[in-house]
Parts: C-alpha cells; structure tokens; sequence
C-alpha cells in the first residue's frame, strides 16, 4: 500500500473519526481497509498480526452458533463429567460440585478461578454475544450495546473451557490407574463445546460496531 | 517497501485499543474514543514497568508452586504428594505418555516460555533495539495464544479432588502448591496483558 495514498487520504478527509483505515494493534502500522473475500486474512507487512479476518458467517450463523454453544454450555454443566467407582460405590461430579467442593472445602482462591474462568466468564460471553447478535439481526444495536462490547473485549483471554476438556481427560487419564473410570455426557458436551469455541475465536466482533450502525444521536 | 509502512503517530492518527476506532490525534491528553469511550492511548499506560512488577510477582509464586506439592492421595495406609513435576512422571509411567507430554509442556515449559519471553522482550524494549524484531512479535503472540493453557494443572487437581472422595478408602485434597500455581497463570497473564507489543518496533536508530 502506497503511504502517498495514505497521506493524501489523511489530508483531503475532514471527519476526525475514519472507519475506512486499520491499524495494527501490535505495531500501530496504518493499513487502508479492502473487503476481504471468502477465506482470506490481511495480514500486518510489518509485524505478521493478523489485521482482519474474512467472517464466513452471516449474523444469523452466528447468532444459531452462539445458541448452539449456549445450549451445549448448560448440558455440560448439567451433566456430570465422570464418574469413578472402587469396590461398587460409585462417585460422579458436575463442573459445579468441582467449583463447589473447592470453594468449601479446600482452597476459596481454587474455586474462585475455576468459577470464573470455567463458568462465569464463558457464560456472560455466550449471553452476551447472543445478545448483541439478537438485535444485529434486525440491524440494530442491543440496549447495553457499548458496554457489552467493551465487556466482551476484556474477557476474551480468561475464558478456559477448552483447557478444562484437556484437564477432563487428564485427570481420568490419573484416576484410571486406581479406580474404574467412566466419561459421563458432560465431557463430551464440553468437547463440542471446545469446537464451537475455537470457532468463535477466529471471529473479530469488534466488526460488529461497523456493521451494526448506530443510530443514537 | 518499509518506507510505506507508515505508523499512527507519523501520520498523527490513534488506534483505539478497546474498539480498533482510527481517529485523528486528540488535542487533549484524557480524549475518550468517539465510538466507545475507552481512553484515547498510543500504548498500554506504564507497560514496562506494571510488566516487570507483574512478571518478577509471577516468578515470585512460581518457586512455591513448583517446590510445594500440589495434590494429596490418600489411600489406606499410604499417603503420597504430589509436585507438578512427579505428577507428570507418575503420568508417564502409569498413565499415558501422549498425555504427561501435554501437561510437562502445560505446566512447565509454557510457564518458564513466558519468563524468559516477557523478561527478553522488556530488556529488548528498553534498550530500544531491532534486533530480531519479526521474531519478537511472533513470540508475543505465541505467549498471549498459549498461556492460558497453563491452568489445566489446576483443572486437574480440582476434578480429582471431587472425584476421588471414597471417604476412607481413597481421596484426593489439593495442597498449596495449586494455589501458588494457580496465580503464577493469573500473574504471567497479567504481565502478557500490560506488555505493549508495539514498544518491539520502536527501536532508536529509526525514529
């Protein structure tokens, strides 16, 4: 991209605020913004952070896949993630007994974490994106709409369910060597889960404070 | 080619680092973005140094978190603790070898990466070098990809404990290792957080 371009651009524009323009956020290099087509990535010259990605998704996709996750989120949670038995007894635990027994019995630091990275946090992700999405369908912004974004930008990174699936398996992987384990429907909700996830992660919602105009004055 | 690789600051313009809004230069230092109200900044406040404090507190817990055993197995007549590193062993010679791969990878190599990364990154950073610069941004972004994948020995530690709960014949309690542990992960999240990766390009010799 031609900086000349740029400057002229710079110059000749009045408005303070240019949606048009990117900027790389790991090296504050300006981009010019160009629609992108199905599966491509623009990619920062100088640092090799991804600008942008092609969102293959429209709103309604999204919206049908932030239920989905949402639906599976509330399974996992429901559904006991294994249960081991030594000599006929039987014993099983839901994530929320996990959060539960830590919180009371062991460690409040141990349980808060667990309850935040592994509930809280994902769910308020999945409502809130579920939310913004619902009016974004009718091409409105939601009531919140602002806060929510922001919200959702400090998130991002302590959401954990899909290390919780890795640590699952890890500790039945452990117990299995004392007792008779068996993977209940919880784990495999989170496996789904962990897909449904990684999915989400690739898409910048950030685009929605472009898409959906905002007609406050 | 990097001459057209213009920055914000040459052209006077303002990335907003909570909603990616391009806004020309404020006239006022405590400007707010005109899209979502977060404060207008060229960077993170006080990177370096809210980094090294994070990074040097992460470090601080790490020693205990290793040192400190972190899961109790109660079994009739036997007792046995657990630290992170035998625990990976035990995995290994009981368990499975793909698995005590993942978690020494999860809870050690991850960990120590993100020490001597961070710590490299902020020596690089105020000596204002450009050395290897494509590199560390790349390292960058690998801790702020992989570091959450630290937590899965806590994870571990607390679905056990409330599996394993056959009153006298077997249990599991978590010790306070996990805990030390635990926030070292929150710490060196922190510290991936306030580092600002675009102090890795402001080197000296071209400004």
């Amino acid at each position: 991209m031609a900086s000349s371009q740029i400057v002229l651009q710079l110059l000749s524009g009045r408005s303070p605020v240019r949606p048009s323009w990117l900027i790389c956020e790991d090296c504050d290099t300006v981009y010019l913004r160009r629609e992108l087509a199905a599966g491509e990535v623009a990619v920062c010259a100088r640092c090799g952070a991804v600008l942008e990605r092609h969102i293959r998704f429209s709103v309604d996709a999204l919206a049908a896949l932030v239920l989905t996750a949402l639906i599976v989120f509330i399974m996992g949670n429901m559904w006991p993630v294994a249960t081991l038995s030594l000599n006929g007894r039987e014993i099983s635990a839901t994530l929320w007994d996990m959060i539960l027994i830590m919180w009371r019995d062991h460690s409040r630091i141990i349980g808060a974490i667990t309850a935040i990275t592994l509930f809280y946090f994902p769910l308020l992700n999945m409502m809130g994106i579920g939310w913004l999405l619902l009016f974004a369908r009718q091409g409105r912004r939601a009531p919140g709409f602002r806060l929510l974004m922001i919200t959702m930008h400090y998130l991002g990174p302590w959401t954990m369910s899909e290390v919780f699936v890795l640590g699952a398996l890890v500790a039945m992987v452990k117990a299995k060597s004392y007792f008779e384990v068996m993977p209940n429907p919880g784990i495999y909700a989170y496996a789904a889960l962990m897909v449904l996830i990684t999915v989400f992660a690739s898409i910048d919602l950030r685009r929605l404070w472009d898409v959906v105009p905002d007609h406050s004055p | 080619m990097t001459t057209a690789l213009l920055r914000a600051h040459e052209l006077g313009l303002i990335g907003c680092q909570v909603c990616g809004l391009v806004c020309r230069e404020p006239t006022r230092p405590d400007a707010a973005c005109p899209r979502c109200g977060s404060a207008l900044r060229r960077r993170k406040p006080d990177s370096v140094r809210r980094t090294w404090a994070l990074l040097i507190a992460a470090f601080i817990v790490y020693i205990p978190a290793n040192v400190l055993p972190i899961m109790r197995t109660v079994s009739p007549g036997d007792v046995d603790d657990n630290t992170i590193l035998t625990g990976v062993v035990e995995l290994w010679e009981k368990g499975s070898q793909e698995l005590a791969i993942i978690v020494f990878t999860a809870s050690i190599v991850v960990p120590m990466l993100k020490f001597l990364v961070l710590g490299t990154l902020l020596v690089c950073a105020q000596r204002g070098t450009s050395w290897a610069q494509p590199q560390r941004a790349r390292l960058y972004r690998l801790i702020e990809l992989i570091g959450h994948w630290s937590m899965l020995d806590v994870f571990v530690v607390a679905l056990l404990t409330a599996l394993v709960r056959f009153s006298l014949l077997s249990s599991v309690e978590p010790l306070p290792g996990v805990i030390f542990f635990g926030l070292t992960v929150v710490l060196t999240m922190f510290a991936a957080l306030s580092f600002d990766p675009r102090m890795t390009w402001d080197d000296k010799g071209r400004e």
